[in-house]
Formats: structure tokens, C-alpha cells, sequence
């Protein structure tokens, strides 16, 4: 099952790549993840392991997930490593006027459940789908709240020098 | 779901050699009435149909296959709610220690089982006891891939011994079969020996304490009484020939073949993990625990049972 969301955010694509390539900001934005924690040395990059956890109906799903491209500030794609099988990625595109296109996309499934696997799959795409909506939404909003702060910090210091 | 049983032929027919500290097989009485022979008949066929225990037939790409199936059931017809799996230690051996509601077909289990499989992967081994007529029931023999193994102290200590998470239900078919209206009490018939257990294998035990699963059917009794005049507690070990009316039977005796649950809504709070000797002291006294422990489940229970507005809806 594939399941995507969209927003354009009022700021640039570095602002944008600062927050979702950060793991300790994942709790902060993210909807329906209970844990994000990294496994092993590598914080962020290319090969970066976390365990994540969604809340889907009476579950939370997830599993440990290897970070499989990672090229500032315009993609980050994973894959599962245990627990559900999963693919996600993050676009980001610079679009006119100093904006970016933000894509969130979730490919998921459990490899070998037959029918159940299937109608199991298609049932959940609602909740999945309203995080996944939710998150792009709750990302926008602090990054475009993070541009106001930095503008205005910005300001302060013109003013004073 | 059940207690532990301790008798020799448990524990061989499980793979097992007995132990010293076993109690002796239960014997039926001599007798030769009709009744009594025909009863050790059938006893002998059940008991010929219990499978051997083996852990390695925990299967975890079985159940990562069946997870989904497991969710839907769990997520729209129980509407399934687990709080506070991360109060479990993320590895090594542990004893959950679980009431239990819902006849034969225990709804709490299917959500535990989803719940702890999907948050700490079937990666992590994971093993729940049952009575040994559950697992001889037909078409039950898959619940052995999921990690269910006959009721028995060596299967306990066995799999916590291979560093397994393992779930147990003191009061097993004394408390699962209890009436609807009992619903909000915990009630492991003064059982212990899951304390032994923990004493003995020295593994926190982090009680598991759910709701609804008494709600699924309307329970009327246990059936201790008819179970020992039927000598049913000595030929197979069930202290109890339960009484129910349950989908589709109407009026369900014995429920051996279990009952299509009604939709209650099933709710499981897991608290945090007791390190008993570290709570107790170097040799804690049993009956200290257990009144702790039960005192403790039955605070979450009343707890969950304040937040259901309405029986089977929550």
C-alpha cells in the first residue's frame, strides 16, 4: 500500500531539510510516532539506523529502519530493516518565491499475508494516510514558525550593530 | 491460558524428563462403572492428543505473516487498546504476568500477542503458556508457532532460561471462566507459583492487567462443583466445566469449542516491571508478594473499569 502527503512550506529548503534530517526532532512533528531513537553510532546520514514506532488501531507498528539516500536538501529515503516492510521518502523542491514542495511518501506491507495482509493494508491506509497529512501540516508549521524567530533575530541584531 | 501443571507425565509428553519435585501423576479411582471407563477413554485420546512442547517451534515468520490478520481482529472488532509496553525491558528474560478474561478464545491474549509482536518485533522471543487442552483442541496446533507452549514449571523455566519474554495467567481456567459479573476482580485462586518462578529464574515480573475480555459472553458460572462430580479435575486437570451463553451456541457448557466473541472493547495496561528481591528483600515471603501483586493489578483494573461507560462499547 502507498500512501503520500503534500504541503508547500514558506521556507526555504535548507530550513526544511534541517528539521526532518534531524532524529531528535522527529517526536516533535511527526503524528502517531511513539519512538524514534537511534540504533548504533551514526546519528543522521546515509546508513543511520532508528527504531520507530506508529500507532495504527490497536498497534503500534514499526520497526528498525536504515536510511538509504540522503542527499541535501532534497532527499531522504529509508527502508525497513525488521517489523513491517516499509519504504518512505521526503521531496523536498525549492519552489518560487523563497518556498519548498514538501512530499512525504509511505510505501508499506507485510511480505507473505495473503488476503488478510491485503485488507489489513487498505483499512489502516486511512489512519497512515491522516498522519502522514498531519505531519507535512505540523512540519510546516514549525519550520515557518522557525523562519519568523530567525527573521526576527535577524532584525534585533541589524538594529543593534 | 492456564497455570502451571506439575505432574511427571506433563512434563514427559512436553519433552521433558520429570522432575524430582513434581507431584505425582493424578489416578483415576479404580472403578469399573461404565461411566468411569468410558471417561478414561476419552481422557486417554485428549491426553494422547497434546502435543509435545518444543520452543523452537515458535515460528517468527509465521507470525510476522499473521500479524496483519491478528490487527484487523484486534483493531475492529476489539478496538484493541495496549498502554504502557514500554514499561517491559526492552531485552532479556521477563515474566508477564497477566489476569485473564474470555473463556477458550482469550481476547486479551490476541491483542497482548499483537501488540508485543508489532512493539518489540517477532524478532524478540516470546512464549505464553496454556492449558494443555487448548493446545489439543482442533485446529489450535498453530498456536504453537506462535510461541504457545503447554502449562508446565519446565516449560517455564525453559524459556526464560533461552532469555525468552513469558507471559503467564495464574488464575487460568479458574479465572477465565469466572461469571460476567466478576468481571472487575483479579482472582488467581491464591496461585503462586508464578512467583516461585520469577524468584527462582530471578526475572522481573511486570504485571499485565486487561479489561473486556469477560464481556465477549455472558458467563454465568465456573462449573467447579460439576467439574469435580464429572472427575474432570482428575482425569484432565480443568477445575472448572464453565457455563455460558455465547454466539453461536446459545448456552455454551464446557466451552471446548470455543464461541464467537462478542465485540467488547479490550483494554490492556502494562505496569512498570518488579524487581522482587530488590522490592522484597533476599528471601520474599510468598504471601507478601502475592497480596502485593494482585493488590497492585486490581488498583489498574478498578482503574480501567472507572473509564468503561458501558459493558462490551468501553
Amino acid at each position: 500500500m502507498r500512501v503520500a502527503a503534500h504541503a508547500h512550506v514558506s521556507a526555504p529548503p535548507s530550513l526544511v531539510w534541517d528539521v526532518i534530517s534531524d532524529p531528535t526532532r522527529q517526536l516533535s512533528y511527526m503524528s502517531g510516532i511513539t519512538r524514534w531513537e537511534v540504533e548504533g553510532d551514526r546519528p543522521t546520514g546515509l546508513g543511520a539506523r532508528y527504531r520507530m514506532l506508529l500507532r495504527v488501531g490497536s498497534a503500534e507498528v514499526g520497526g528498525v529502519i536504515e536510511l538509504v539516500e540522503f542527499a541535501p536538501p532534497r532527499e531522504i529515503a529509508w527502508t525497513s530493516v525488521t517489523g513491517v516492510d516499509q519504504r518512505g521518502r521526503w521531496r523536498l523542491r525549492e519552489a518560487p518565491g523563497g518556498r519548498t514542495d514538501v512530499e512525504l511518501r509511505l510505501a508499506y506491507g507485510v511480505a507473505g499475508s495473503g488476503l488478510g495482509g491485503w485488507v489489513a493494508e487498505h483499512v489502516a491506509a486511512r489512519t497512515v494516510g491522516a498522519h502522514l497529512r498531519r505531519t507535512v501540516q505540523q512540519l510546516r508549521r514549525l519550520v515557518e514558525a522557525e523562519q519568523v524567530r530567525v527573521r526576527a533575530a535577524a532584525r534585533r541584531t541589524g538594529r543593534s550593530s | 491460558m492456564a497455570e502451571m501443571s506439575t505432574a511427571p507425565a506433563q512434563a514427559r509428553r512436553n519433552g521433558h524428563a520429570p522432575e524430582a519435585e513434581a507431584e505425582p501423576e493424578p489416578q483415576l479411582e479404580d472403578g469399573g462403572s461404565l461411566f468411569t471407563r468410558v471417561v478414561r477413554a476419552v481422557a486417554g485420546q485428549a491426553q494422547r492428543r497434546i502435543p509435545r512442547a518444543d520452543l523452537d517451534e515458535r515460528d517468527p515468520d509465521f507470525i510476522r505473516e499473521r500479524l496483519p490478520l491478528m490487527w484487523l481482529v484486534a483493531s475492529i472488532w476489539f478496538r484493541g487498546e495496549v498502554r504502557g509496553l514500554g514499561n517491559i525491558p526492552d531485552s532479556g528474560p521477563v515474566l508477564l504476568v497477566g489476569n485473564h478474561s474470555g473463556g477458550n478464545l482469550t481476547p486479551d491474549t490476541i491483542v497482548f500477542t499483537l501488540a508485543f509482536n508489532a512493539y518489540f518485533g517477532v524478532e524478540r522471543a516470546f512464549y505464553q503458556l496454556a492449558h494443555s487442552l487448548v493446545l489439543a483442541m482442533p485446529a489450535m496446533g498453530s498456536l504453537r508457532k506462535f510461541g504457545t507452549v503447554a502449562a508446565s514449571p519446565q516449560n517455564a523455566r525453559k524459556a526464560l532460561e533461552a532469555g525468552a519474554a513469558l507471559l503467564v495467567y495464574p488464575g487460568g481456567d479458574y479465572e477465565v471462566h469466572r461469571p460476567s459479573w466478576e468481571s472487575g476482580r483479579v482472582d488467581f485462586d491464591r496461585r503462586k507459583g508464578f512467583i516461585r518462578l520469577a524468584l527462582e529464574r530471578n526475572v522481573p515480573l511486570v504485571p499485565v492487567v486487561s479489561i473486556g475480555g469477560q464481556e465477549t459472553a455472558l458467563f454465568l458460572a465456573r462449573g467447579d462443583r460439576l467439574a469435580r462430580l464429572l472427575a474432570l479435575d482428575r482425569m484432565f486437570r480443568l477445575k472448572v466445566l464453565p457455563i455460558s451463553i455465547a454466539a453461536p451456541w446459545g448456552l455454551n457448557v464446557g466451552d471446548m469449542l470455543g464461541h464467537l466473541p462478542m465485540p467488547a472493547k479490550i483494554t490492556i495496561e502494562t505496569l512498570p516491571a518488579i524487581d522482587l528481591r530488590a522490592e522484597f528483600g533476599a528471601s520474599p515471603d510468598l504471601d507478601e508478594v502475592y497480596d502485593h501483586v494482585v493488590r497492585l493489578m486490581q488498583d489498574t483494573l478498578d482503574a480501567l473499569a472507572a473509564e468503561r461507560r458501558l459493558p462490551i462499547i468501553g
